[in-house]
């Protein structure tokens, strides 16, 4: 979100989920939406099967890359740098948008200096995708009528992250493949409601509605209606509080349906700092690795089935959960718990209903005002920004971009010069595997939730090889291995996968009561959004020991 | 596609099959992958690669299909699905040597082996188009240069030894020309090359003429020669006598392109031989035709849909193919020019209508589609087609060049004649004409019925010897030339036997799609068992008589396409005219 | 050429004008589902492959019957959505498949047996039947009862390029022997099959369902009348699937999609479909 909001000044997907069905050119990249999010890929598949060509960018040929019309298996951590080899190609063969980049971008010549020596050689050197198949991929996207950019966590889950998506960004201010119908920009959020929480403010920075915090006049409007000052500084984000932690200058933390103790990269280094609070409170719906190290633990309910309020999705659509079951034993409402909470911390807080909390939302965040519950009910939902509740604004953003007066055009958005950085950890002769980690489709984060049901597909943690590793280093299917980087060692079962390439290695996350990959995985994290890089670090993998008679091996 | 990755990889054969149709199998790439729509595009493909592993290894293994199902991108749900729609094709382990022996309605009327008698091995098959010749046999052995030999007069003693493991030499092959008594009379039109002409020549077709009515038709333009097609009153020999010129003229004038053309050469219609004569007596005529109706609709492309248990027309045609290749006559350059690619079915009935062929050449299961669209707008491969039967499409270079009502018209005669084959006539003879012109009736028999269209139209009774074989007179009397089948039962003849096949037929051949004619089918041919063996608890049957046109209506009304709308046909002109269950 | 889509048509059906955009069906512009005309293979989120031929009407001109819900309408027209050869070939139909199938959990067909005058059993004893076919249990979630198949290919067009473009069922065979099958009828496990259920959410005849409504109904626990139905949304990912939670006794005994949700059309992934199990298993 950090990323498009630099470019563009507002923080989500550019299009809807039905603009993907009008795009002639769709690009995924680092994204296995065919798992991660098999009903947007419907939507991609639409477009797919009407004739639309799709590039998939991943260092795995992965079950999205099954569909592509070009896969370009890109080296881990090399995102940027075949970012800035398109974006060369684009301009050297003259396909800039060029009535779009003077009307609505600013530094494009510095951009196009800064990349100029990133030639096809040079990106395939660094990349390793071939020549051809990167040209192919700008031609395709910089011609389109209408491309769709869409990336997920193999974006954004890397020390770099925000850059990598500055750098993708560049491709659509390059070629005008912003601000159109079907032409967009679709990052695709991994939580359900991460946009959500966005818009309600759970940013360090950001009042609801991505308000400023250090904005006076908004936080003016928040302190009437709640009748409190609102501190006008920046809060820390999830790193800088394990810092602040490891500092000591955090000592209490309410933790809200989440599983830092699991689910942080380097988790046992987190837990120890989660154990070492003065007071750790958390509200869940289930008794996770976290909430085993709480004082308190409060148990909550399933939002999505037990509670009435809303959600935010990937195309910024907002719509109603309702409740369909009652809590099970002493759980309670969500919202009761933190009313109970704010009273046992001398605030009353009085909303008659779920919906009264939502009405002053809509006071309060311009961009939610339209949407009342009732119209949210009748329209299944709503995308915002939702001005007013007489209108319904465009399905994509930033058409203003294309305005032809000046003062509709707004703040015009800036081509970003990054920097193309390896992954944090190289490999070497003791560490010489890139693992990449991702999920499957049938588990979810670290398997709380899915693991509640039987999936006949689910096959438990393992560590995915090529097979010319596997033959090189003597693995069979199912063998169980030993995997070690610099931070510890694993054991999980090899599975011989013929979408990795020799050296790259593949987890999920999904199991950490069996193969806490986070125990290898590295904390480097990006310093403008505090994501982890989860998507690149180096192994090596190790046959465990075992008895084999000698004579029987001999023969 | 989700792949589901299973261990086993196919055999060697397996491999080499499906590489002769799709080339070399890619090496796996680890940077860059192309797939998606380039790759779909090859799904076109998949029934000549299942005929290539079918005719490599004599069945189609679940290796194959998974091998088969990822060098297309298809799914091995999918590439099951298509392959379980065809008789010719096993998924299950059977011997490279197979027997195949006809117990259709010619056969049995000459002293077929009933399916029930038939010697453990051999399997019953619809009709071979080999009637003329009846009883017949289809022996294919399997292996690297796969076999298949069409017997005729076969005797009970043949298939025991075919089916312990010998193969018929070609030496019980009928000859060529066999099936054309009439070979050499001057006066032939259509069939005026038969027994005269070496149809294994180019040399001897160009020194016969060939080739110049399509310089005729460069000469006079797409428009002259639909001209000329629409004076001379063309229509189809297929079936369903439609005007031929109004199809081309349909689609030359469609904006959408690429245009296609289809010759249909599925003739699976009992008792029908007369596109496999004309195939086999004289190729190169079908490949002139076809340039002249391809330069008339303005298609670069054409196929042929030849049935799969025609050896000897496949082999004509690709000799013939070759050879127009060969000397340019044939083949693309650059996007410019004409060529024809042959497809081979692989028994399914419903692959001979019109829409049918156009999946089953795409690579999908031959269902029919609904109408509208029709052909001329979608057609195959989504684009505007016109499909013309091979009959028909032998009409054409006569009509380019020498004007004149196209009046001449082939029909299969077959049964208790004394000299069966395929006549040429004029329009206009009558029933009993024709069987005088067949030699008249066999020594001792006497006229039962004549099953006119196949099994698909209806019979006809000694009363009608003068009916004139026409379209109109025919369908004025409730009947239909159809396809030209004149199948002649003598009183030896049982003809509940033959309706219980007839209602067998339609429900082997049934493709499923739709349920008046899955269903209804089925249950006439439960009616049908019933009369036959009276077990319709009342004594004249009145209840099962009823049913029978109850279903029989709805089958007509409500079937998507022509099979289950003539499905009830013959049975039910069996019953009102000649009285048959009475 | 055709004409743009926004150009009105009239039409007359059953003696009535009727004016509606192109494009339209017979059956949309006689009302839709619901209208009168019964329908089988005709649903909400799939093209209609017209296989069923239930919703046949006469079109003057026409030498067949017609299926109205996938013939585009045309100018002039004139319909007849009964007549005597209209019921005959519904009435045979309906006993076509009631002699073949179980139709016991397809709606409306009681109904439509006694306004048609269907009688499936008059087809004897011995008639051939799919009906007595063992039901396929062969995984956790979800069961195929081919013995309730009426072959309406939604579940292989919402498997396939329709919607999930996995086609791990197709129809497989010929005519009578024609059914819905994975490639050599393997069990779904072993087929690649992603469990995403919609295939279920499109099956008209209760032939593919979940395995918690099997298992309810086969212990007779089963009880439609006290279930609510209530729309929310998946918590799964950030798509933000549109569910619709089937709940007896507070507890959910399946999950079904909104047909006109703009996300999902109906649609889901397996853990949307099956995942529910977490929010009623917990500790
Ligand atoms: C079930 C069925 C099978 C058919 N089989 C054939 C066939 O084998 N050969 C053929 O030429 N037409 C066949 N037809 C007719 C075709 O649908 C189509 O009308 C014909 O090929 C058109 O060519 P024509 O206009 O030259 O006759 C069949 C029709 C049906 C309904
Ligand atoms: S009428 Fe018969 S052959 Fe034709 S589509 Fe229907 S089921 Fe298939
Ligand atoms: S559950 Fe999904 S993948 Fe499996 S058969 Fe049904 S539609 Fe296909
Ligand atoms: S299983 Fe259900 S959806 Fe599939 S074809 Fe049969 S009735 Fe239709
Ligand atoms: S070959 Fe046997 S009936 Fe035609
Ligand atoms: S509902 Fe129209 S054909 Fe089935």
């Amino acid at each position: 979100m950090v990323g498009l909001a630099t470019v563009f000044g507002a923080g989500g997907g550019t299009s809807s989920y039905a603009e993907a069905e009008i795009a002639d050119v769709i690009v995924m990249w680092g994204s296995n939406a065919r798992n991660a999010h098999p009903i947007y890929f419907h939507h991609v598949l639409k477009a797919v099967n009407a004739g639309a060509r799709l590039y998939v960018v991943d260092p795995r040929h992965s079950e999205t890359a099954q569909f592509a019309d070009r896969w370009l298996g890109l080296n881990v951590g090399t995102d940027i740098a075949l970012a800035h080899t398109i974006a060369r190609e684009i301009i050297s063969a003259g396909l800039v948008h060029r009535a779009f980049i003077e009307r609505a971008t600013v530094g494009f010549d510095e951009f196009a200096a800064y990349v100029d020596d990133w030639t096809l050689e040079r990106g395939e050197a660094v990349t390793g995708v071939p020549a051809d198949a990167i040209r192919e991929l700008a031609h395709a996207y910089a011609t389109a009528n209408a491309a769709q950019l869409c990336w997920t966590l193999g974006i954004t889950e890397h020390h770099n992250g925000v850059d990598n998506v500055l750098s993708l960004c560049n491709l659509a201010l390059l070629t005008g493949q912003v601000g159109r119908p079907g032409a967009g920009l679709s990052p695709l959020r991994g939580q359900n409601n991460v946009q959500g929480g966005g818009d309600m403010g759970a940013l360090p920075n950001k009042l609801p509605g991505f308000q400023d915090i250090v904005d006076d006049l908004a936080r003016a409007k928040f302190e009437a209606e709640w009748g409190v000052e609102v501190p006008a500084e920046n809060g820390w984000h999830l790193t800088q509080m394990f810092e602040a932690m490891e500092r000591g200058d955090l000592r209490s933390v309410f933790v809200i349906g989440e599983n830092p103790a699991q689910s942080e990269a380097d988790s046992q280094h987190a837990t120890h700092l989660l154990e070492s609070l003065d007071h750790l409170v958390v509200l869940d719906i289930y008794l996770t690795k976290t909430a085993q190290l709480a004082d308190v633990v409060l148990p909550g309910s399933a939002s999505w089935c037990e509670s009435d309020g809303t959600v935010t999705n990937s195309e910024r659509r907002v719509q109603r959960v309702r409740k369909a079951l009652d809590p099970p034993g002493e759980a309670r409402d969500d919202i009761d718990i933190l009313l109970a909470v704010a009273e046992r911390l001398g605030q009353r807080w009085h909303y008659d209903t779920h919906e009264d909390i939502w009405d002053e939302l809509r006071r309060l965040s311009p961009m939610h005002a339209g949407m009342s519950w009732q119209r949210l009910d009748e329209l299944g939902g709503i995308q915002w920004p939702c001005y007013s509740d007489d209108r319904i604004e465009p399905s994509y953003l930033h058409g203003r971009l294309w305005a032809d007066d000046p003062a509709e055009r707004g703040r015009l958005a800036p081509f970003s010069v990054v920097h193309d950085e390896p992954p944090v950890e190289a490999l070497d002769d003791v560490y010489p595997l890139r693992l990449t980690t991702g999920r499957r489709l049938d588990s979810y984060n670290t398997g709380v939730q899915s693991g509640g049901f039987s999936s006949p597909n689910r096959m438990g943690e393992t560590i995915d090889v090529s097979p010319e590793d596997a033959s090189l280093m003597r693995i069979t299917e199912g063998e169980l291995v030993a995997i070690s980087s610099r931070r510890g060692t694993i054991h999980a079962p090899a599975r011989i996968d013929r979408g990795l390439r020799p050296g790259l290695v593949f987890m999920t996350m999904h199991f950490p009561d069996e193969v806490d990959v986070n125990v290898i995985t590295i904390d480097a994290t990006d310093p403008k959004a505090g994501t982890a890089e989860f998507k690149a670090c180096a192994v090596r993998i190790d046959k465990l020991p075992v008895d084999i008679p000698l004579a029987a091996a001999g023969d | 596609m989700d792949l589901k990755t299973r261990a086993a990889p196919p055999t060697d054969a397996e491999r080499e099959a499906v590489e002769s149709v799709l080339g070399p199998t890619p090496e796996r790439s680890l940077r860059d992958v192309r797939g998606g729509h380039a790759l779909k595009a090859k799904r076109h493909l998949l029934l000549p690669t299942l005929h290539a592993v079918n005719d490599r290894v004599g069945w189609i293994s679940q290796e194959a299909i998974d091998h088969i199902a990822e060098r297309l991108d298809a799914s091995p749900a999918e590439v099951y699905g298509v392959a379980s729609f065809y008789a010719l094709f096993s998924m299950t382990e059977r011997p490279a040597h197979q027997v195949h022996v006809c117990v259709d309605l010619a056969c049995r009327a000459n002293g077929a082996l009933d399916e029930h008698d038939l010697p453990p091995g051999a399997h019953p098959s619809p009709c071979l188009g080999v009637c003329e010749q009846a009883p017949a046999a289809f022996v294919i052995d399997a292996g690297h240069v796969a076999q298949g030999v069409v017997a005729g007069h076969v005797t009970p003693v043949q298939i025991a030894t075919w089916t312990a493991g010998a193969t018929p030499s070609s030496a019980d092959q009928p000859f060529r020309a066999t099936a054309v008594p009439q070979a050499g009379d001057p006066s032939l039109v259509l069939l005026r090359r038969a027994g005269r002409i070496d149809p294994l020549s180019l040399d001897a077709y160009l020194g016969d003429g060939g080739f110049t009515a399509l310089a005729r038709a460069r000469e006079v333009g797409p428009e002259g020669v639909i001209a000329r097609v629409k004076e001379a009153g063309l229509t189809g020999r297929g079936g369903a006598a439609f005007p031929t010129a109004v199809k081309w003229d349909a689609v030359r004038t469609q904006a959408a392109t690429p245009h296609y053309l289809v010759c249909n050469a599925d003739e699976s219609e009992p008792g029908t031989f007369k596109d496999r004569t004309l195939i086999e007596n004289d190729p190169y005529a079908l490949i002139e035709a076809m340039s002249i109706a391809a330069l008339a609709i303005g298609a670069t492309e054409a196929f042929i849909y030849l049935r799969g248990e025609y050896p000897r027309a496949e082999a004509t045609l690709h000799h013939a193919l070759a050879e127009c290749r060969a000397r340019g006559l044939l083949g693309h350059v650059g996007s410019e020019g004409f060529d024809i690619s042959l497809r081979r079915g692989a028994g399914a009935y419903i692959c001979g209508e019109e829409t049918a062929i156009f999946n089953s050449i795409e690579g999908f299961r031959g269902e029919p589609r609904n109408k509208p669209p029709f052909p001329f707008q979608v057609g195959l491969f989504g684009k505007p087609t016109v499909v013309n039967n091979v009959e028909t499409l032998y009409n054409v270079p006569g009509i380019v060049l020498h004007d004149g009502p196209a009046n001449r018209r082939l029909f299969c005669v077959s049964g208790a004649v004394r000299v069966p084959g395929v006549y040429e006539v004029e329009l206009g003879v009558t029933l009993g004409g024709l069987i005088d012109l067949a030699g008249g009736m066999r020594e001792g028999s006497e006229l039962q019925a004549v099953l006119l269209g196949g099994a698909a139209g209806g019979f006809a009774g000694p009363a009608d010897l003068d009916l004139p074989l026409t379209p109109d007179a025919t369908r004025a009397e409730g009947l239909t030339l159809g396809s030209g089948v004149v199948m002649v039962h003598d009183q030896h003849v049982d003809l509940v036997d033959q309706l219980r096949r007839i209602a067998a037929f339609f429900r082997d051949e049934s493709c499923g799609q739709c349920v008046p004619c899955r269903v209804g089918t089925v249950r006439q041919e439960e009616a049908v068992e019933r009369l036959a063996h009276g077990i319709d608890g009342t004594a004249d049957g009145t209840v099962d008589l009823a049913l029978l046109r109850d279903i029989g209506q709805a089958m007509k009304d409500a079937s998507i396409c022509g099979l289950g709308q003539t499905a009830a046909n013959a049975i039910e002109s069996a019953v009102v005219r000649l009285g048959v269950f009475r | 050429m055709s004409e743009p889509t926004t150009a009105a048509i009239t039409l007359n059906i059953d003696g009535a004008d009727v004016t509606v955009p192109s494009g339209t069906t017979i059956l949309q512009a006689a009302g839709g589902r619901g209208c009168g005309i019964p329908t089988l293979c005709y649903g909400d989120t799939i093209t209609p492959k017209n296989a069923c031929r239930v919703c046949m009407v006469e079109v003057e001109g026409s030498r067949v019957l017609v299926p109205s819900c996938s013939r585009p309408v045309e100018p002039g027209m004139v319909v007849r959505t009964r007549s005597e050869r209209v019921d005959h070939s519904r009435k045979m139909v309906l006993e076509f498949l009631g002699s073949s199938v179980d139709l016991s959990l397809t709606d409306h067909v009681d109904e439509w047996n006694a306004e048609y005058g269907a009688d499936p059993t008059r087809y004897g004893a011995d008639a051939a039947t799919l009906a007595d076919q063992p039901v396929k249990v062969d995984n956790d979630l979800y069961i195929r009862d081919y013995a309730k198949c009426i072959l309406c290919y939604q579940c292989v067009d919402a498997c396939g390029e329709q919607w999930q473009n996995s086609f791990v069922i197709e129809i497989a065979g010929r005519g009578f022997d024609s059914r819905v099958s994975t490639e050599n009828d393997v069990s779904l496990p072993d087929s690649a099959c992603v469990y995403c259920g919609n295939c279920i959410q499109v099956c008209p005849t209760g032939a593919l369902m979940f395995k918690s409504e099997y298992d309810m109904r086969s212990a007779g626990t089963w009880d439609e009348e006290h279930q609510t139905v209530v729309d929310t949304i998946c918590a799964f990912c950030g798509v933000g699937c549109n569910l619709s939670l089937h709940v007896q006794d507070n507890t959910i005994v399946k999950v079904m999609s909104p047909s006109d949700s703009s996300i999902t059309h109906g649609n889901l992934c397996v853990k949307g479909r099956f995942g529910f199990q977490h929010a009623q298993n917990r500790p």
